[in-house]
């Protein structure tokens, strides 16, 4: 630790990178709050002249407003599925490893890596044939599926650093397969689903290409809502970076109120691969 | 912590509530796609004049066919990127719309046709008399075998030249209508201290170019060869079309790649630049700006290209399988309808593909247009899908790339006389 | 007690097999799709899975484009890689030093993370506008009015580099969660360590030279891994910020364009397989080392 006044100096630093970091986001709401003749990329540095009015971001809610209720819609039963998914994974693969156990593994783990425009074809395909196509159910099976090897990673990493003896002293008492989750391990699980629910959470909600790919107008997310308020022909950017930051606003609430238990999970070692 | 978690979780839930409140009862369940009175319409017309052209014309259809409910399937992606991608997908999936936007030319018959994807709709044009009101250079256009397979709504052209007044006026340059006047008043300008005499934005916007200044160079007969094999792509037109190209893009701006068409056109209308090459979808753009044709932008063929309307034009198909045919059929009714299409292309900012459109509700560059249209030789975009299939032209695109990074006319002449082999007609 | 084990262990079987099936067709039986087109003629709508051997793969390697696509993917990892450990190190050891207000810099080093680039993509393009004299504007324009004079470029439109500066809005995203990665390693260590590194009068540069930084190498390595598969597949970011051009292609982008824009099945798939190759080449030995550090503890 840097003792001393110097360490006074150490702010320098951070707040530069804090502007940094900041840059996009006021370029962003800056330009949300001006009128379509002020937006001028001249002038995009200087705050709206006429003060700050809310009509832009009016507009942009009411284009948004069907496709955001569609994102919530898919977002949490996505989550909230693949994060249960991945901690009776986690455990099976942690606490009970089968034969083949350590080939599996790495197998779910891979699913992670894929370049998820190569499968695009396939994936429409299936997805018909299953009936799903176009739905939001369709798009929530996709984000779960996709969601496995993360989640499960997350929560074996962790089941894994639970010492033995705790299990041990459940089976003594009579407690099963199910029992030890359900009543020993599920409880001291909280740290993990706060990382992986906000996991999911940002990046079903961030998701354009299956969801572009998979669904229909009906059951447009925001994303692809968003991307379609842009025409080809004159893009009023004043409405379209307003409804930018409303469709990254509910992560951005997520990330503000519980960015710190994310961080906090993280630091113990939940994400890390 | 599970106090903040609550938080979030209710503001989370109070503002999904409230967004469910407010949004319009979404259907619960897709409704299946068999559903008679229904019909699934997929555009890239997401937005600004497009889109207000393309709910005109639903206007026009809901008023006729009452019954029929009209789903609007857009997806944005302009010259249809992301567009094309979902529709490709679509149709490989075999859940293709009742009907979609495709450009009329070899994007429509060496895609979609050949890929057995589209029906003919022969009895519909003769239903209609649509045959002695489309013109005659259109038809073959998206005909295979004598079946024709789409309805044009619209008609663009790609060869025009968009020039601001004031700033060629204030150096004494006329308008050049050859590729020697251009290249003198481009060094004009360049001498007088006009930043950029030539506006050129992103990738695609330099393959506009590259096809207006064959076109512009080899004359239209010529032209047309390219695309029919008659026209050999390691010839001297050729040569001598990439090394105008090579001379034209030393007067154009350094910042292209990070321009939009519509940045890019936007310079001439702030007398940033002089010149822009752009089909004439640039002048519904101006207009949206407020400006006004003739004192704040003006137009010309592109320089060589006088008497030659480089044309693309919108056209809605008819699936395969379609569900619902007949809704469908009435859809394309109001397509080709002079209705529909004297609704559509005022507001789009095109000319209509029917000759007997109302001239009183176009606009003056439009009616140049048509008047054009009527009298020019007619020859095929292809950047906007009419003269090359979608393989071909990316293997173009791709070797015109490659050039822009290297400035290698030599090996741009090479590759396009491959793709020609590979993809085209060329043996 | 041995049967109940047995039963036991059947069941969990049974609890994992459905994530076992899914990633089973969701993944791998997507992958052998891919590989089928990867060898086919498939050009066009409509598939076409005559056999080609591998053709598709040799016409990439002698294809200009994907040549550059090599050279772009290679110098953008190493730019996005080493930039996002190098800031998110200096972000965690600053953090590191007990500083009020920590948290609010914490929090605000991880949220473009929240954000996907459909959402800043715009504002990026903005900011790296290359435009000069009258029409200056972006960080340019900052630059000009702070008379930082010497830092205004050309940003991506710069030639044959451009690509290093897209790494710039990738590690804007990126290098708050290595931040959050090496934090939690520079918090595990014990505090007796350094004390005793200070009391053998090491200065605090030292300390974490020869003491801290070896010991949080693990994390580097984890880190080196999500990034780097990252950027194997960059997308978006690109897409969002320069469109479609050649200048600035990378295999991700290509096979897009290839698939959905030219219709080459066939020649797409190779391109997905390819980096489906290369992100295996990154991840299995990862994989195995940590799985096998983990058993030994």
């Amino acid at each position: 630790m840097i003792r001393s006044r110097s360490r006074y100096l150490l702010y320098i630093p951070l707040v530069l990178a804090a502007l940094f970091f900041l840059l996009p986001m006021y370029v962003m709401l800056v330009t949300g709050f001006k009128s379509f003749a002020e937006v001028n990329l001249q002038t995009m540095w200087d705050l709206p002249q006429a003060g700050i009015k809310l009509d832009n971001f009016k507009e942009a809610y009411r284009n948004l407003a069907p496709s955001l209720g569609n994102s919530f819609l898919m977002v949490i039963p996505a989550a909230v599925i693949s994060s249960i998914l991945g901690s009776i994974n986690g455990y099976i693969l942690a606490k009970w490893k089968f034969k083949g156990a350590d080939v599996i593994f790495p197998l779910i783990l891979f699913g992670m890596f894929i370049p998820y425009q190569s499968i695009l074809i396939p994936l429409v395909s299936f997805m018909r044939q299953i009936g799903l196509y176009g739905s939001i159910p369709g798009l929530v099976l996709t984000h779960v599926i996709y969601g496995i090897p993360i989640t499960t990673l997350t929560f074996r990493n962790y089941y894994a650093t639970i010492p033995k003896e705790l299990l041990e002293a459940a089976r003594i008492d009579g407690a099963g397969i199910i029992r030890i989750f359900t009543k020993v391990l599920l409880p001291i699980s909280l740290p993990s689903f706060v990382v992986v629910l906000i996991w999911q959470f940002t990046s079903a909600w961030n998701d354009f290409l299956f969801a572009v790919a998979l669904t229909k107008p009906e059951a447009w997310p925001v994303t692809v809502a968003l991307n379609n308020m842009a025409g080809s022909q004159i893009i009023a950017w004043n409405v379209q970076m307003a409804g930018s930051f409303l469709a990254a606003l509910p992560t951005l609430v997520v990330y503000i109120f519980l960015g710190n238990y994310f961080l906090r999970g993280m630091m113990a070692g939940s994400l890390k691969g | 912590m599970s106090k903040r978690i609550l938080t979030v979780v209710s503001i989370l839930m109070v503002i999904s509530f409230a967004i469910s409140a407010c949004a319009p009862a979404a259907p619960a369940a897709e409704a299946p796609a068999t559903e008679a009175g229904k019909v699934q319409v997929f555009s890239w017309w997401t937005g600004g004049g497009e889109a207000a052209g393309l709910e005109a014309m639903i206007k026009v259809f809901n008023a006729k066919y009452p019954n029929i409910e009209f789903v609007n399937e857009a997806v944005a992606g302009g010259a249809g990127t992301n567009a094309r991608a979902v529709l490709a997908t679509r149709l490989q999936a075999g859940d293709p719309p009742d009907s979609w936007q495709g450009h009329a030319g070899q994007e429509l018959i060496g895609t979609y046709v050949a890929a057995g994807q589209i029906q003919p709709l022969n009895d519909l044009y003769e239903a209609n008399g649509w045959l002695a009101v489309m013109p005659e250079t259109l038809i073959p256009l998206i005909s295979k075998d004598g079946n024709i397979y789409s309805v044009p709504v619209n008609i663009h052209r790609a060869n025009v030249m968009w020039y601001n007044p004031a700033v060629l006026a204030a150096n004494n340059v006329a308008v050049p209508t050859t590729m020697e006047e251009w290249f003198t008043a481009l060094e004009t300008l360049k001498a007088a201290g006009v930043e950029t005499p030539l506006a050129l934005g992103e990738q695609w916007t330099a393959m506009h170019l590259f096809e207006t200044v064959l076109l512009g160079t080899m004359g239209p007969e010529k032209y047309n060869g390219l695309w029919d094999g008659t026209t050999a792509w390691d010839g001297p037109e050729v040569t001598e079309s990439i090394a105008n190209y090579a001379k034209l893009l030393t007067y154009t701006n350094s910042d292209a790649t990070s321009l939009t068409w519509q940045d890019a056109s936007q310079l001439v209308i702030n007398g940033d630049a002089a010149f822009n090459v752009m089909g004439d979808w640039a002048e519904g753009y101006f207009k949206e700006l407020g400006k006004t044709p003739e004192t704040d932008f003006g137009w010309a063929p592109v320089p060589g290209s006088v008497g030659s309307f480089q044309f693309l034009s919108d056209s809605f198909t008819l699936a395969t399988d379609a569900p619902n045919p007949d809704g469908v059929k009435a859809w394309l009714t109001v397509c080709g309808s002079k209705e529909g299409q004297d609704a559509f292309n005022p507001v789009k900012g095109s000319i209509p593909a029917r000759s007997d459109g109302d001239k009183s509700l176009y606009d003056v560059y439009l009616q140049s247009a048509m008047a054009d249209w009527a009298s020019n030789t007619v020859v095929g975009s292809l950047t906007h899908g009419v003269v090359a299939n979608d393989s071909w032209k990316n293997e173009i695109n791709t070797a015109l790339g490659l050039y822009l990074g290297t400035l290698d006319g030599a090996t741009l002449q090479a590759a396009l006389t491959t793709a020609c082999a590979a993809q085209g007609p060329c043996k | 007690m041995r049967k109940r084990v047995d039963k036991e262990r059947l069941l969990g079987v049974v609890m994992i097999s459905p994530s076992i099936l899914a990633v089973a067709i969701f993944i791998y039986y997507f992958i052998l799709w891919s590989a089928r087109v990867s060898v086919s003629k498939w050009t066009g709508l409509m598939p076409d899975y005559t056999y080609v051997k591998l053709q598709n793969f040799i016409g990439l390697f002698h294809d200009p484009r994907f040549s550059i696509d090599i050279r772009n993917t290679l110098l953008f990892t190493l730019l996005f890689v080493s930039g996002s450990l190098i800031v998110g190190l200096i972000l965690a050891i600053l953090l590191d030093q007990d500083l009020k207000g920590e948290s609010f810099f914490r929090s605000l080093f991880i949220f473009p993370m929240a954000i996907s680039y459909i959402v800043t993509g715009v504002a990026w393009r903005w900011l790296m506008n290359p435009a000069a004299g009258g029409r200056i504007s972006g960080l340019n324009l900052l630059f000009d009015k702070l008379g930082l004079d010497f830092l205004i470029n050309s940003w991506y439109t710069t030639r044959v580099w451009g690509i290093a500066f897209i790494a710039i809005p990738a590690i804007w995203q990126m290098s708050g969660y290595v931040m959050a990665l090496y934090l939690g390693g520079l918090r595990s260590i014990p505090q007796e360590i350094r004390e005793a590194a200070r009391v053998d009068g090491a200065t605090e540069v030292e300390i974490y030279r020869h003491i801290i930084l070896p010991m949080i190498r693990p994390i580097t390595l984890s880190a080196l891994i999500i990034l780097g598969h990252m950027s194997l597949k960059v997308f978006d970011l690109i897409y969002s910020i320069a469109g479609k051009q050649v200048a600035l292609d990378v295999p991700a982008i290509y096979m897009w364009q290839v698939t959905f824009d030219g219709l080459f099945y066939g020649r797409g798939a190779a391109i997905g397989i390819l980096l489906l190759i290369s992100v295996a080449v990154l991840i299995i030995p990862y994989m195995r080392y940590s799985l096998k550090t983990e058993e030994s503890l």
